[in-house]
């Protein structure tokens, strides 16, 4: 069998918890227990006031509904109250440090947020005459143009709905670009450390993936991915800066390799923030980069998702893009989808998504690139490769740094579990983070690293946060050297001890329903 | 009646040319609770090193090869309700599969539980 | 840079803590030949919050605003009242601006609010179980097919006429890349033609049929004989659902006997924002859940016995299974499913069944209203709150002169089915609470100006 063990423990072990006598009503204070919508509203009740509905005779077909939904609802008052209280369950960037590994947490500006909200962009149908949009495609149009200079490249395709949508439509252009020349290459290579995203996107469009293995520094073997270059190879897929944190210096001998070859570089964009602004992908002979939007320009996270993520094309790869697409013809804005597709896209491979894209995201993303400027983001890339070195240093004399000798990392640092007393994980460090009132960093990621822990601090965080959070870090990793077996049974503060994760995978209650 | 083990952790019980696969001790040590076991259907043909059955725990999913040549005789009904037996009795009640075997000197690569156990303590 | 908390002292000091002379020993990686000396040359440098906005509102001044006019487009997006309430609470900076829920002990806020979301949707559908939210509805709709091969191990699917044709479209995408046949229809009136194709169609290859509900063109269609001849052949039937709203009014796809029912959930909650984000919605039986894609929320208990909330069975996705996931997704669409279920609560099935209704009459009245004009005929004879209206003139031309009167009429079928002359004077017209009485007979006296 194929052994993939992270060594994670799901299971809690049961532990005591000394925060006092429990209340009668299980609420901390502050912290206040709420149950489900459906243990405290009803079918019968409401918070929205509707207009009458006049007597008519409907025209269902007879279909009409004859038995209870089960949605259950609730005053406004009570739903304003649900919400908050469950808000204050979850950490977020607005509340402490989140250094979240390969996901840069950033600042939201609520500007951004105002922006989107305006009508003339909040309030318009993807499917008005375009003589009535112009001011949104002309929006559009802008942001293409500074995700183009930024990146060099010639081409962008601003539908993907997230990054993992942009890789899908990178890798279809590519396969687009191999058939229009008759050539029906099948392997698409990813190094070991990349993202599950990378070799889940290859398969899910038609590809076999194989693995490029790492060298002792952190970064592709050059070697082994020359010596595995050949006319079934379409494409190879790099992050760079890589999941380690660490910049590819071979990613334009690399390019050049593969393309001598005969296929296509792909560039996996999501740590594009340790760049913007003083690296431009296009310089390295990238043919295609997603850009996540909520990670480098800061569109919000939420919770997971919405995210946005166009694609920079290269010269090669621009005639296969996606529509719709923005043009401008003399001073007017269109967009070339079906209709006219044929006339002026001949070679696109389709459309990857119902309308145009993320247009919420962005308005949010050119606000804040508005806001940076061109100087504004080379600052941006400066402040977030100098914070994770500043954390790497400062920590590498008390946890393993496996890369730290090879240099400078980029905008994160990257930590192993070596050292750590028998028994202690990085799953306890980052349960003992939490007490301390941190977001834990990204654990367990990239594989390459045992017990990986990615930091990722961002340019958002001040220099006094982040030595605050150097202090309480280094602490935590004491506990674990030292073996300290409350840490085991971390976190003690949180809303939550430990979940079981087993429990709920073993037997999935995945919707509420009576007892 | 004799068990034969592979480097993959993998076990077989041979009897004749029936055989009966699962996963060994130590591999359920590595992978921890297990919650899910996807076992092959009867009648699938395997041929060595193919990918027979999927182990999942919380965190991480595994192929289970098959260890030698054959066909899928009856996968082991009882992991859908109670996934646990592979942790409990990964040697016994927690077995994946059975096979009929088409190749029984595929069986002489493999080690022995001695030779297993040197292996293991090798790692 | 007033986002950025160092000055030049902190830069400094920490330079000097790392052990390096200037930032640039920090990008020694990078080539020589790729690093920038300076600023990117045509780009502007920052500016002031203030002349931001400036920017930004004469840009949104451009648009003709939805909710300035009467306003009657739907097509897969629609116009609905979301109360204010929504808005504020996804606001708040705990949901705006947390991840994904990896460490579920500072993340139970989120988690249980896709546990009820997910409930809710289940609900919605009649579908045993939903997932966390996918993209959108188009892209929910190629991983319902992709989901159905999975299980079905076959390559044939059926889509039917009804179908969005931007659903379609995402669907021959990604279909000429996979290799699945797809068999493609054109919408008809009333949906009979379509629906006989269907039944005739389906065999012991096909994979899935897909059906929309109610379809393009309005149609709202009992599902019950092709899910029954779907089994028969061991086919899939996915219900795609664009307008949710109907479920208020209507029996679900998921009582129908769908075995996957996928959606767009915008009219809840999300808002028109030119297309997106939206929030797709997935649903199926359960006894399919382990091909499901996207995040799945389950319950559970802590180490105290407390219930909680996870992410569960991540063992199909991309960042465990990599190459051998059941999709590449990675994200959901969070804060818009929030949206949809902070709107779902306010309402509760009585506000639904209300709200529904409340689109439902005032589509007929309007349709009624507009099919007694002389050069109007309203095609579609039993629809929810959108239905298709053939003019005696191409209707792309129509819309364009309403538009120049301050109304925002309904979508051109020429847009939506280019080269298809047979329905050039068609256009589909949605009606839901927004419009008054007062745009509707601004819309008809306009629209009999037109077409006379």
């Amino acid at each position: 069998m194929s052994m993939n063990n992270v060594g994670r423990p799901t299971a809690p072990n049961i532990g005591t918890n000394d925060t006092g006598p429990m209340t009668s009503t299980g609420n901390r204070a502050l912290m206040l227990e709420e149950v489900l919508i459906f243990e405290k509203g009803g079918v019968d009740r409401s918070g929205v006031d509707l207009e009458s509905v006049p007597e008519f005779t409907s025209r269902l077909g007879g279909l009409e509904r004859t038995e209870e939904i089960g949605l259950f609802g609730l005053s406004e008052a009570e739903t304003v109250r649900h919400y908050t209280r469950l808000s204050r369950q979850n950490y977020g960037i607005d509340l402490g440090f989140f250094p979240l590994g390969s996901c840069t947490m950033k600042h939201n500006p609520r500007l951004n947020e105002k922006m989107a909200r305006l009508p003339g962009f909040a309030d318009i149908h993807p499917l008005q005459p375009q003589s009535t949009v112009q001011g949104a495609l002309e929006l559009i149009d802008q942001l293409a143009g500074w995700l183009m200079k930024l990146t060099n490249m010639p081409a962008v395709a601003m539908s993907p709905k997230a990054g993992a949508h942009g890789e899908l439509c990178g890798i279809l252009a590519i396969r687009a670009a191999l058939e229009a020349r008759g050539d029906a290459r099948e392997v698409v290579l990813v190094p070991e450390s990349a993202h599950g995203t990378n070799p889940a996107t290859a398969a899910f469009a038609g590809y076999k993936v194989e693995n490029i293995p790492a060298n002792a520094s952190g970064r592709v073997d050059v070697d082994a991915l020359k010596a595995r270059l050949g006319p079934d190879v379409a494409a190879v897929m790099i992050t760079n800066p890589n999941t380690c944190g660490l910049f590819e210096p071979d990613m334009k001998v690399i390019s050049d390799a593969v393309h001598t070859a005969g296929a296509f570089v792909y560039c996996d964009g999501a740590n594009f923030n340790a760049i913007v602004g003083r690296v431009r992908p296009g310089d390295l002979g990238v043919d295609a980069m997603h850009i996540n939007l909520h990670k480098t320009f800061s569109t919000p996270h939420g919770g997971g998702g919405p995210g946005s993520g166009p694609v920079v094309l290269s010269a090669a790869l621009a005639p296969f893009a996606p529509f719709p697409m923005v043009r401008k013809v003399g001073g007017e804005y269109h967009l070339v989808e079906e209709e006219n597709a044929d006339a002026e896209a001949a070679n696109s491979f389709g459309r990857m998504v119902a309308f145009h894209g993320q247009m919420g995201m962005f308005t949010r993303a050119l606000s804040y690139i508005m806001s940076h400027g061109a100087d504004g983001l080379r600052q941006v890339a400066e402040d977030a490769v100098l914070n994770a070195n500043y954390i790497l240093r400062s920590m590498e004399d008390v946890l393993d740094a496996p890369f730290a000798a090879s240099g400078p990392c980029m905008h994160e640092a990257i930590f192993s579990d070596k050292g750590f007393a028998d028994g202690m994980t990085t799953l306890d460090v980052a349960k003992g983070l939490i007490d301390e009132g941190y977001h834990p960093m990204t654990m367990y990621f990239p594989l390459v690293v045992h017990g990986a822990m990615l930091v990722e601090p961002t340019e958002t965080e001040s220099k006094r946060d982040i030595d605050q959070f150097i202090a309480a870090f280094r602490y935590v990793v004491q506990r674990a050297k030292d073996g300290d077996a409350s840490l085991s049974t971390a976190p003690h503060h949180a809303p939550r001890r430990r979940l079981d994760e087993t429990a709920a995978a073993r037997n999935p209650q995945l919707v509420w329903a009576k007892e | 009646m004799s068990r034969y083990f592979s480097e993959d952790h993998e076990w077989i019980q041979v009897s004749g040319t029936s055989a009966t696969v699962g996963i060994t001790d130590y591999a359920q040590g590595q992978l921890g609770d297990v919650v899910y076991v996807e076992t092959p259907e009867e009648g699938k043909a395997l041929t060595k090193g193919d990918d027979a059955a999927v182990v999942e725990s919380v965190k991480a999913a595994s192929d289970v090869y098959a260890p030698v040549d054959g066909t899928v005789t009856e996968g082991n009904a009882a992991l859908a309700d109670n996934p646990a037996l592979v942790n409990s009795d990964p040697e016994g009640e927690g077995w994946f599969f059975k096979m009929e075997l088409s190749d029984a000197s595929q069986l002489e690569t493999m080690m022995d539980e001695a030779a297993y156990k040197a292996f293991v303590e090798g790692l | 840079m007033r986002y950025l908390p160092l000055n030049h002292d902190d830069r400094r000091a920490m330079l000097n803590e790392i052990g390096v002379n200037s930032i640039d020993d920090l990008f020694i990686d990078v080539p020589k030949e790729a690093q920038l000396s300076g600023a990117i040359e045509g780009l502007n440098d920052h500016i002031s919050e203030m002349a931001v906005e400036r920017h930004f509102h004469g840009l949104a001044n451009k648009n003709m605003v939805a909710g300035q006019g009467p306003f009657f487009l739907g097509a897969g997006a629609y116009r609905h009242h979301v109360p204010a309430s929504v808005d504020h609470i996804i606001q708040r900076g705990e949901f705006l601006t947390a991840y994904t829920p990896y460490q579920p002990e500072i993340a139970q806020g989120t988690l249980q609010m896709l546990f009820e979301f997910q409930t809710q949707v289940a609900r919605l559908f009649g579908t045993d179980v939903a997932n966390a939210s996918m993209y959108d509805g188009s892209t929910a709709c190629w991983e319902a097919i992709s989901m159905a091969g999975r299980i079905t191990k076959r390559k044939n699917v059926i889509l039917s006429g009804g179908l969005h044709p931007h659903y379609v479209s995402v669907a021959s995408t990604m279909a000429r890349f996979t290799k699945d046949i797809l068999d493609i229809g054109m919408p008809d009136e009333n949906g009979d033609a379509d629906m006989a194709r269907l039944l005739s169609s389906v065999n012991k290859e096909t994979s899935a049929v897909v059906v929309q509900y109610p379809d393009i063109v309005g149609n709202v269609q009992d599902l019950r004989a092709l899910s029954a001849s779907c089994a028969e052949n061991g086919a899939l039937l996915i219900v795609v659902v664009t307008e949710p709203v109907a479920l208020g009014a209507v029996t679900s796809p998921g009582e129908m006997g769908a075995d996957i029912v996928v959606g767009e959930g915008q009219s809840i909650g999300v808002g028109l924002q030119f297309g997106g984000p939206y929030v797709g919605l997935f649903g199926c039986k359960s006894k399919y859940v382990r091909q499901m894609p996207g995040r799945l929320c389950g319950e559970t208990v802590d180490a105290e016995g407390k219930r909680g909330f996870v992410l569960t069975l991540s063992t199909r996705e991309q960042h465990i299974r990599r190459d051998k996931a059941t999709s590449n997704i990675c994200t959901n669409s969070g804060l818009c499913a929030l949206a949809f279920s902070i709107h779902m609560t306010l309402l509760g099935e009585k506000g639904l069944r209300h709200l529904a209704m409340l689109n439902h009459q005032k589509a007929v009245s309007l349709a009624d209203k507009l099919h007694a004009l002389d050069g109007v005929e309203v095609l579609t004879k039993q629809f929810f709150n959108e239905f298709a209206v053939k003019l005696n003139k191409p209707s792309r031309a129509v819309l364009h002169e309403l538009a120049e009167q301050g109304i925002l009429g309904g979508v051109s079928m020429e847009r939506l089915y280019p080269g298809k002359d047979a329905l050039e004077n068609i256009m589909l017209v949605a009606v839901t609470e927004t419009s008054t009485d007062e745009d509707m007979t601004r819309f008809v006296s306009v629209l009999k100006e037109l077409v006379a």
